[in-house]
């Protein structure tokens, strides 16, 4: 059985088949990318994954359990962390507030002992804080503690993103582009930090990406799309070689 | 100007950073601790005004400030917080136990309210929230039985522990006092935890919230509960203060001077609350002198550029006439609004904030450094 698995998995917008009965599978401890060009149905898969729409048909299975009718709130809970293509923070809220919203999943006070700030709140204020910690060091956040969101430039944003997602330690994580917008450096750094993603914290990665650098650095394994159906599946240079694959990107 | 080093996890929980602010709000303390003795005793009703309006304005900012979702309903909250008062109190309920269930009801009341606004945002939510209040009233005016109506009720004068507390007393007024400070401690306590961390999570990015785990409607739906019971606990007190309460007092010009409350006062912050309430309760007194006195200063003013007895004396009846014309407070109301919107959309505590920074920074404040930063306006994109 494999960790986490689609199967023939569909969204479809009235005629639209936005994507169309896809089936993968994701080994535990890889980094799988799904390329393709625009509109091929990249990040749908993804919202259908984080339950943002539900699927036409198709079922999504993690650590052998059916997670297709779980609420969206859930799928955190089960250990599924992810970023956005458009960056979705708490604008309004410093870096800190934001990654602490990461934790949430791990919190397990009642609002009445919130509402009094118990010594157990507290306690659990501060682990939480260790383990945010942790993440500003992994990903070099340290300059933007306290700094709102709405005033700090894009490419730390997409950062703070990878860094919220990370701080729910997640087990598998969903990263949507997460070089969109970045230069060559922050990419390159972006590269180093999803390969330690995957060794030190042993975190699966599904990856969403155009920047085709990226992906042969980083990935184990590809998966070509276009119009929402699978093209090719396989090492990133086999994918690259592959006829369809050629012809999605270059016109036979 | 003050450098924090911060060595623990501590620095970063506690509710005052450094010393400076224990201090300021020490001062604060001790004033407001022999206010009823040195003020005069309208300025000490005034006060209390100020406590039950800001406790409802720091209910209110929960909900709209804090998880930003609008509501015109509050004069609603209020009014179930003090018929509980008034309905409860004829069957010598003692006080604690019908404050605490005024607070309850309201909260249970709130949470149903909720559960419809769940599914609405924006302009939406707000006019469901106004037809809630608009059922209240109506209820109120038609459950004789419960509400006597239209007729009103009397507030029998509070008794704490057999101990008679007039409404014009000064323990009346440390009681007031006490709710809003417990209030917005029990809040700040709310905001740094998981809890207050959900709700502007929610406020920002309702997509984002919901893949890092929080459970929108249920902390939705728990933001309209808190703010609610806070509205009817100082409904409570607003029903002892007034003594008398009928339907035509939870108007939806209530509601909208909640709305004035926050708005004003600056809608990012607990402080916005108080200063907005201080700020709403003193202009009434302040609008009632203009109302007495303008027709006289105006025509005064004229009479001493030349103007024969006639003429001053037309307008002295034409300016009584404007300043005494129904709905101008209203009127004046909403162009108080409409300029805070436009010039300070950080309402008071906003322009304050500039003001301190002028000092700290002097003489290199920039007046640009606030020009980028944008105000909290919820945009329409993916929820």
């Amino acid at each position: 059985m494999s960790y986490f698995r689609a199967e023939n998995l569909s969204l479809h917008f009235g005629g639209l088949k936005a994507v169309d009965s896809v089936s993968f599978a994701v080994e535990k401890g890889e980094i799988l990318s799904i390329i393709g060009p625009n509109g091929a149905g990249k990040s749908s898969i993804f919202n259908l994954i984080s339950r943002i729409y539900p699927p036409t048909s198709g079922r999504i299975f993690f650590e052998d359990q059916d997670i297709t009718e779980q609420p969206a709130y859930d799928i955190a809970g089960l250990g599924i962390a992810r970023t956005f293509q458009n960056i979705e923070l708490f604008e309004n809220a410093t870096m800190l507030s934001n990654l602490l919203v990461g934790r949430h999943r791990h919190s397990a006070t009642q609002l009445w002992q919130e509402l009094l700030f118990l010594p157990s709140v507290r306690a659990g204020e501060k682990v939480h804080r260790r383990r945010v910690e942790q993440v500003i060091e992994f990903l070099d956040l340290e300059a933007y503690r306290d700094k709102l969101i709405s005033g700090l430039p894009y490419g730390v944003r997409k950062v703070i993103e990878l860094a919220r997602a990370l701080c729910s330690e997640p087990k598998l994580i969903l990263l949507d582009e997460p070089s969109s917008g970045l230069n060559v450096e922050e990419t390159d750094d972006m590269s180093f930090w999803i390969r330690d993603m995957k060794t030190e914290l042993g975190i699966t990665v599904l990856m969403v990406e155009h920047d085709m650098t990226l992906v042969n650095r980083v990935s184990d394994r590809v998966i070509a799309l276009n119009y929402g159906r699978v093209l090719a599946m396989g090492s990133p240079s086999e994918v690259q070689r592959h006829p369809d694959v050629v012809a999605a990107y270059l016109g036979a | 100007m003050r450098f924090l080093f911060k060595t623990d996890y501590e620095d970063d929980i506690r509710l005052f950073p450094h010393s400076g602010y224990v201090v300021s709000y020490g001062i604060l303390l001790a004033f407001l601790a022999i206010a009823p003795f040195v003020l005069s005793s309208y300025l000490v009703s005034q006060l209390v005004f100020v406590c039950i309006y800001a406790t409802v304005g720091v209910g209110l900012m929960i909900l709209t400030g804090f998880t930003g979702q609008a509501s015109l309903g509050h004069a609603a909250f209020l009014a179930i917080g003090a018929y509980t008062a008034a309905y409860l109190q004829q069957y010598n309920v003692p006080f604690p136990v019908y404050f605490l269930a005024g607070g309850l009801l309201t909260g249970v009341v709130g949470a149903l309210v909720g559960f419809p606004a769940l599914r609405l945002t924006g302009i939406y939510l707000v006019i469901a929230t106004i037809s809630f209040a608009f059922i209240v009233e109506e209820v109120l005016a038609r459950w004789e039985s419960v509400t006597h109506g239209n007729e009103g009720m009397r507030v029998k004068t509070l008794s704490l522990f057999g101990q008679a507390v007039p409404q014009n007393g000064p323990a009346f007024y440390f009681l007031c006092l006490g709710v809003l400070i417990l209030t917005i401690i029990g809040t700040l306590n709310l905001l740094r935890s998981p809890t207050g961390r959900a709700f502007v999570a929610i406020r920002d990015s309702e997509t984002a919230a919901r893949s890092m785990g929080v459970n929108v409607s249920l902390y939705k739906v728990k933001s309209f509960a808190i703010s609610a019971a806070i509205t009817g606990l100082a409904g409570v007190l607003f029903a002892h203060k007034l003594s008398f309460i009928s339907p035509e007092m939870f108007t939806l010009q209530l509601s909208i001077e909640f709305i004035i409350v926050i708005l004003i006062g600056g809608t990012f912050s607990l402080h916005g609350a108080v200063l907005g309430a201080i700020f709403l309760v003193m202009i009434d007194p302040f609008l009632t002198y203009l109302k007495d006195d303008l027709p006289g200063i105006i025509s005064g003013i004229f009479a001493t550029f030349g103007a024969d007895s006639v003429t001053a004396s037309k307008i002295h009846s034409n300016v009584a006439a404007i300043a005494s014309a129904n709905g101008l407070k209203g009127a004046i109301y909403g162009v108080i609004i409409v300029l805070f919107v436009l010039f300070e959309p950080l309402g008071l505590y906003g322009r304050w904030l500039k003001i301190k920074l002028f000092f700290q920074l002097f003489p290199l404040y920039k007046r640009a450094t606030f020009k980028r930063q944008k105000i909290y306006v919820k945009s329409e994109r993916n929820r």
